[in-house]
């Protein structure tokens, strides 16, 4: 909390950035007290988007919560359903058979892709360009939701993975889609670099500015690309390996000092070793089952499926951070408890360690390069 | 040949003059210069929305093409109707003024924001003969005319008692103010070449060599439009200078609490202070309505377009800058180049012209170089990023 009492009789400004505001991505309120243009605290308030996911998931059965889970970040629903999928899977001891497997991590690493590709696009418009970034990136992020069309049935709220598998095949034409579209982004990144990588107002507005040190990220349990903006190597596709991801050759981008223009690039970067994960697993993915038989009749009728009693929690590395999923079955078709560590709620923990003392404008492109999403922060 | 050349150039100029001759057989002569004022207003008062509105169809229609999209084609062939379709939609709009704000005031600014950036068409010379008075101190009076803008924009800011409104205001005061000064240096050279202030005699000293004598094919002219022009952008607060709107930081800035009828004035106002500005670009420093083949309006409506091609091409691409960026940009750089800049006009005056080029190039291009060296205290790193396994 501010501490108001401290303020009084000063010439400070109080402003409430939000809820309805154009740059902070949601319904998403800052309280910030200003000095002319230089911040002096700041406070972040959350919970406007408070529906009520979890107690929700703890009345249903637990297939049904697959769909809950696309709402969270609804930008990449393929991620938020490898999570819940992988923690029901722990909990029931079910596995994925070797195609399913290959297609979940195709499918998440192009969630990865459109993600990135978003929130790059949004941070430039934070940072004052008039739409361009983001429509480019529109034009590419459109080709992949034409691909989780064809696969799911819809573009965003995807709902795609079944406990112990996938809910549809894939067809040898939507393969070679994926292929085509992974051959040709190369040339789309070269492009989008070269209008902003090396701009000149870009590089002044973004580097040292917001600069986040590698001991604060990880005191304050900062995951994803803005902890490994800041030089910590950590990323959970290593790890712990979950999925397949012990089987593809990757790297793990790294900034150094943690500042916006690191979590863009380290962003950038990660686009580029999310193809490489995807020509790899394009080449190698077998033919085969989608489901594993043992979760096969659970698909029919969801209130049969009754984990034996006990704790789960399946964590994946979300293009935002680490995505977890708590569960603990007490041995009905309901989950007796459910919990979502969501990125975007505990990475907005530092923002005002970032922001004070900077300029307002800069508070703005702070809070874009965290990457949230309201739907996860409130839940 | 030359005949119908000439009638070209002038059927503006004639057409009024016709008018007028037709008048003159009946009427007193009192009032036929009446008339012949009335005119050249009414013309004035029409060509300003005219040229607002088509500014925005333009910028719309091509920053869709930067963008990959089409922009607006429904209303009308090529979306020409848009703009009034827009008028309408403005003028239907409700009209909301804030409870808390200081009435009179929250009314007045719109208006008057408007009327500077009419009277600036005043001195612009459209064609040849076609300025509609012909002052003779025709660049002091835009200087201090364009300069009024500051004031409505902080009225409509501070009368809004919105917050964001107070800092868009502060930043434009601070914005305006700043960048009126390299501006209005930047004009010197100019003046000091042509020995006027008159806008026609300015364009006039740019006449000879196949109509392409302009200012801007000289060293300082050269710097000298290009600093008046980066002024302009700013004055007219068009990306990346827009910091008093600035959309993802301040919402709209000043005219947040605006809406309506009001908010389309001052949206008009600025689309024509930025016409207004190019045409005075164009005056100064590329030649006004010099050229050759083509009619002296063409010219310059056309030199006036590729301007505002280049403002919005700006938009489509640049970030914005921030507060302080902005501020040292225009004091530290933009002031000092300016001032260096005007002796080098001085030396131009008087030594023959092969030497002055000898000495001018170097010396300008010394001194951006130090200026640019001097004011990266932080210069963009290149960074090279670990890839961990």
């Amino acid at each position: 909390m501010i501490n108001t009492k401290s303020l009084e009789g000063s010439q400070m400004l109080e402003i409430n950035f939000g809820p309805q505001h154009p740059s902070t991505h949601g319904v998403f309120r800052m309280n910030v007290f200003l000095e002319g243009e230089k911040i002096c605290a700041l406070k972040p308030v959350m919970g406007y988007l408070h529906r009520n996911h979890e107690l929700i998931a703890e009345n249903l059965p637990y297939a049904a919560v697959m769909a809950y889970t696309d709402r969270l970040d609804y930008f990449n629903s393929m991620a938020n359903n490898f999570g819940y999928a992988l923690a029901v899977e722990k909990l029931a001891d079910i596995e994925a058979p070797e195609r399913a497997a290959y297609l979940r991590v195709i499918m998440a690493e192009l969630a990865r892709i459109v993600n990135h590709l978003m929130l790059i696009g949004f941070l430039l418009n934070d940072l004052g360009a008039f739409f361009t970034p983001v429509l480019y990136a529109f034009r590419e992020r459109e080709k992949i939701l034409d691909i989780f069309e064809e696969v799911s049935g819809s573009r965003m709220m995807c709902n795609y993975f079944r406990f112990g598998g996938v809910k549809r095949d894939v067809s040898a034409e939507t393969l070679a889609a994926i292929k085509k579209i992974v051959a040709g982004f190369p040339a789309f990144l070269e492009e989008f670099e070269a209008l902003l990588t090396e701009n000149e107002i870009l590089c002044m507005r973004c580097q040292n500015v917001g600069v986040l040190p590698a001991d604060l990220a990880v005191n304050a349990g900062i995951t994803g690309p803005v902890l490994r903006a800041s030089g910590v190597n950590y990323d959970l596709r290593k790890v712990d390996a979950y999925g397949l991801y012990d089987r593809f050759d990757f790297k793990v981008p790294l900034g150094k000092k943690g500042d916006v223009y690191d979590r863009y690039y380290v962003r950038v970067l990660e686009m580029r070793e999310s193809l490489k994960i995807l020509e790899q697993a394009l080449a190698k993915i077998p033919q085969g089952d989608i489901l594993n038989k043992k979760a096969l009749p659970f698909l029919k009728a969801p209130r049969n499926f009754k984990p034996a009693v006990g704790e789960a929690y399946g964590r994946i590395e979300s293009p935002k951070g680490e995505l977890g999923y708590y569960l603990v079955s007490d041995g009905t078709p309901q989950p007796w408890r459910y919990h979502v560590r969501a990125p975007s709620l505990i990475n907005l923990t530092v923002l005002e360690d970032m922001c004070v003392g900077q300029k307002v404008a800069d508070a703005i492109i702070i809070l874009g390069s965290i990457d949230i999403v309201l739907g996860e922060t409130d839940r | 040949m030359k005949e119908i050349e000439f009638f070209v150039d002038l059927i503006f100029v004639n057409a009024k003059g016709w008018c007028l001759d037709l008048l003159g057989h009946f009427l007193p002569d009192w009032t036929v210069v009446l008339v012949s004022i009335i005119i050249s207003a009414v013309v004035i008062m029409v060509l300003g929305p005219l040229v607002m509105m088509y500014l925005t169809l333009l910028e719309r229609k091509v920053i869709g093409r930067i963008q990959n999209r089409y922009g607006p084609n429904r209303v009308g062939k090529w979306g020409l109707l848009q703009p009034i379709a827009d008028g309408i939609k403005m003028f239907t709009k409700e009209d909301i003024v804030p409870a808390q704000a200081d009435k009179i005031i929250h009314f007045l600014a719109p208006v008057i924001i408007v009327i500077p950036a009419l009277m600036v068409f005043l001195v612009v010379p459209f064609g040849e003969r076609m300025t509609a008075v012909n002052l003779n101190i025709g660049l002091l009076y835009f200087i201090a005319v364009s300069s009024i803008t500051t004031i409505p924009i902080f009225m409509g800011s501070w009368a809004s008692r919105n917050k964001y409104s107070l800092l868009g205001g502060m930043r434009t005061a601070a914005q305006m103010i700043s960048y009126e000064v390299p501006m209005t240096l930047s004009v010197v050279p100019v003046i000091m070449m042509s020995q006027s202030l008159s806008t026609n005699t300015i364009v006039m000293t740019q006449a000879g060599d196949m109509d392409l004598h302009w200012f801007v094919f000289t060293p300082w002219g050269l710097v000298g439009f290009v600093i008046f022009f980066l002024c302009a952008v700013a004055e007219c607060n068009r990306p990346p200078f827009d910091l008093p709107e600035a959309e993802s930081e301040l919402v709209a800035g000043f005219h947040t609490e605006y809406s309506g009828m009001k908010f389309a004035l001052f949206y008009m106002a600025e689309y024509m202070n930025a016409f207004t500005l190019c045409g005075i670009a164009t005056t100064l420093f590329l030649g006004g309505w010099q050229g050759p083949l083509f009619p002296s309006w063409l010219w310059f409506f056309g030199k006036t377009f590729l301007l505002i091609c280049v403002m919005i091409w700006f938009r489509g691409t640049f970030p914005r800058f921030r507060v302080d960026q902005l501020m040292g940009f225009a004091w530290k750089f933009l002031l000092p180049l300016t001032l260096i800049n005007i002796p080098v006009a001085a030396l131009w005056f008087f030594v023959p012209e092969q030497l002055a080029w000898i000495y001018s190039v170097p010396i300008l291009a010394v001194s951006l170089w130090g200026l640019v060296k001097l004011n990266r205290s932080f210069v963009p790193e290149k960074r090279i990023y670990p890839l961990a396994d």
